[in-house]
């Protein structure tokens, strides 16, 4: 199979194989590789990028998980280690609302010592400061480990939360699917199906997520697209993903040295390209502008990428692992930034409804 | 037009002014990206990407041109003013060598008393002691300085320098060759005429020399075609130009303020000036100024090669960006962009392969 043939496969509209995606992946021609995803693109989405304005809260860096290539997690004893209280999560939320956010973005780590309620609470302190506030919280880890720490089925766990004020989740905590490099990452974390089973129930319940994969770390190209193939057959199933989100291991502080580690500016451009033609049933591509640097997710507009996550403030699990981005982007910037990628900048919100054009 | 372009390029022709500016402000990113980067392949087939072990030593950050945009000089008599010992620069360029360097890039202010005894005592005392050393140093600017006050036409101080060992001149203080947009930026440096005749006349001399380009202040599109073209005639009347290396204004710092160029606009500007100036063999990448990843990206864009590891570097870190690279770092990062590292001189003569 020549990319040509691959080209026309995918101008055609039909789906492309792992075999034909693993020589998207390898083929020299980045610019040849980038048009076609960004045609792709552009038949979906049009010359329109989403941004949303957002905040993130990690409530704590205490985690009985030690993920290696983690910078972020401390254990209750270490200094440096956090929970905030509930005063803190709303005095966050407040501000988050007066610089017009739309969406509270939460995630933390998993803390031996907080009850289920805390939880809950956290989720109705913010929607209290206002119902419009979309609250967007917990990866598919943190729902496994709140279910047992509710001592409740999963879907039971997702209906509390969503009585609480839970409108969506975040796509985190998928990593890399591939169970030999997953033991070397995460041994303490959810395997890879169980990630898939809980998005699974988390869809069926009728809650949209997102979905991410770590890369440029142990991980081959096979497994990539292995990871993206078993979204891609979740996807087909569910249809509750709203957006593939590939996020660039940072090596700075990371306990994971590996030689070589850390990805090429080619390579992130690469790998949003291929996802983007790859994952047919997605809607959306984002490029998350934190890890990946501001200049290098602007170019990734003309690679495919429709999306630039929300001007984030106060992000800092990226920023513990070495990312140099500052911690937010102002609406201002990123309008700048999408226009002077020839696109045109639409705000959204949470659920991929339009807000505001620019 | 693109189509028209395409065929001017595939055809070996020279594209219009008006072409020029089209690609800028109309065409699509990954389309003008591909013509440099066909163009790039067809002079330099084989996947190479080159780099030089360098240092730029500012022996002075006294300048009297005391540039809008920039965030290094300072005046005369200001706390943090400096000027190098002859001792402190010889240490450095000690260091340099003891890792392998074969370049010395001097570059500085503008000076009100460093006349051309000072470069011709200092030149000379530097190729007596590293005879193997690139001297690449002085921009146009610093050459019209001396010359003016040491009572010397451009010409008589180039034969000077040249004699007492400056081997190639750097194309700095470039910024844009347009005088409406100098004046705004740098009203009291050379015109660019003035540029112009310093990199005429070290042609004249045999000298080998670079240009430049810094975008992103204040310029119109119209401003950068205009200085791709001047740069471009000018290697066409006999100019000894190797390498043109375009990089974007550093707000921090300065007195000029305002935002950073943009990565699209970068690469766009970037791609542009390998298709215009197809009489220049190089195109570098500015990873000081873009960062290592898109330094990688830019190889795509028609640049083949990255420029210097530097050693050292005051001028651009002054306005608060600061990457560094060794030159293990350079290595790896031209072999993840799927290139074959290729350690030069500053002729670009190989001098190692990885």
């Amino acid at each position: 199979m020549t990319f040509e043939a691959i080209a026309a496969k995918v101008r055609s509209g039909a789906r492309i194989t792992e075999s034909e995606a693993m020589l998207l992946f390898e083929h020299g021609d980045l610019l040849a590789l980038g048009e076609l995803a960004q045609e792709v693109n552009e038949r979906r989405n049009g010359r329109k990028v989403f941004f949303n304005v957002n905040r993130h809260i990690n409530h704590t860096n205490i985690c009985v998980n030690r993920c290696r290539f983690c910078a972020f997690f401390r254990t209750a004893d270490q200094p440096g280690a956090y929970l905030m209280t509930m005063d803190e999560i709303r005095g966050r939320a407040v501000e988050a609302l007066a610089e017009g956010a739309t969406e509270i973005h939460v995630v933390g780590g998993l803390h031996p010592d907080l009850p289920f309620e805390f939880y809950l609470e956290m989720i109705s302190t913010i929607k209290a400061v206002s119902p419009d506030l979309h609250v967007k919280a917990f990866t598919a880890v943190e729902i496994a480990y709140l279910a047992k720490l509710a001592k409740l089925s999963v879907p039971q766990t997702l209906e509390k939360l969503k009585e609480a004020g839970l409108g969506s989740l975040p796509g985190g905590g998928a990593e890399i699917f591939a169970p030999e490099v997953r033991n070397q990452l995460c041994p303490e974390k959810l395997t890879g199906a169980e990630w898939l089973s809980i998005m699974e129930q988390v869809h069926q319940s009728g809650l949209k997520s997102n979905a991410t994969m770590l890369y440029g770390h142990l991980e081959s190209i096979a497994d990539r697209v292995d990871h993206m193939r078993q979204l891609r057959e979740l996807q087909d199933r569910t249809g509750g993903f709203q957006v593939f989100i590939p996020l660039a291991f940072q090596p700075e502080h990371s306990q994971l040295k590996i030689a070589g580690s850390g990805t090429s500016g080619v390579d992130d451009l690469r790998t949003l390209a291929v996802s983007r033609i790859y994952l047919d049933n997605f809607a959306n591509i984002k490029a998350y502008w934190v890890m990946l640097g501001e200049k290098i997710a602007q170019v990734s507009l003309c690679f495919g990428v429709n999306d630039l996550d929300g001007t984030v403030v106060e992000e800092r699990i990226g920023h513990e692992a070495g990312a140099d981005t500052p911690q937010a982007m102002g609406r201002d910037a990123i309008v700048t930034m999408i226009r002077k990628a020839g696109r045109v900048p639409v705000e959204r919100d949470t659920l991929y409804r339009e807000l505001r054009g620019y | 037009m693109l189509n028209r372009i395409t065929e001017k390029i595939t055809a070996g022709a020279d594209i219009t002014a008006e072409e020029a500016l089209w690609c800028l402000t109309e065409g699509e990113l990954l389309a003008v990206g591909r013509l440099a980067d066909s163009i790039r392949r067809s002079m330099h087939p084989g996947g190479c990407v080159s780099f030089v072990v360098d240092r730029n030593v500012n022996y002075t950050n006294v300048c009297e041109s005391k540039c809008k945009f920039c965030a290094f000089y300072r005046e005369l008599d200001a706390e943090d003013a400096y000027l190098l010992e002859g001792s402190q620069i010889m240490g450095k360029i000690e260091e340099l060598v003891a890792q392998g360097g074969t370049q010395l890039l001097m570059q500085g202010g503008l000076h009100p008393e460093l006349d051309i005894e000072y470069f011709e005592g200092l030149f000379s005392r530097i190729k007596s002691r590293f005879p193997g050393l690139q001297n690449h140093s002085l921009s146009p600017a610093e050459v019209t300085h001396i010359a003016k006050l040491s009572g010397l036409s451009i010409k008589e101080a180039l034969v000077r320098l040249k004699g007492a060992g400056l081997d190639s001149i750097p194309g700095g203080g470039a910024e844009i060759l347009v005088d409406s947009v100098r004046s705004e930026i740098s009203p009291k440096k050379i015109g660019w005429q003035g540029w112009a005749e310093v990199m005429r006349e070290a042609a004249r001399l045999g000298m080998p020399t670079t240009a430049t380009m810094m975008f992103g202040s204040r310029e119109r599109q119209e401003d950068i075609v205009e200085h791709l073209f001047r740069v471009r005639a000018l290697q066409e009347e006999g100019g000894s130009f190797t390498a043109f290396i375009p990089w974007t204004y550093q707000p921090g710092n300065t007195e000029l303020g305002g935002e950073c160029a943009s990565g699209v606009e970068y690469l766009k500007v970037l791609a542009l000036s390998r298709i215009v100036l197809r009489n220049i063999p190089n195109i570098q990448a500015s990873w000081v100024t873009q960062g290592a990843k898109m330094a990688q990206v830019a190889l795509f864009f028609g640049a083949n090669d990255v420029g210097g590891t530097m050693l050292e570097e005051n001028v651009v870190a002054a306005a608060g960006c600061r990457f560094r690279m060794s030159q293990e770092e350079m290595i790896e990062l031209i072999r993840s962009a799927g290139f074959t590292p290729v350690r030069r001189t500053t002729l670009y003569k190989e001098l190692e392969r990885y």
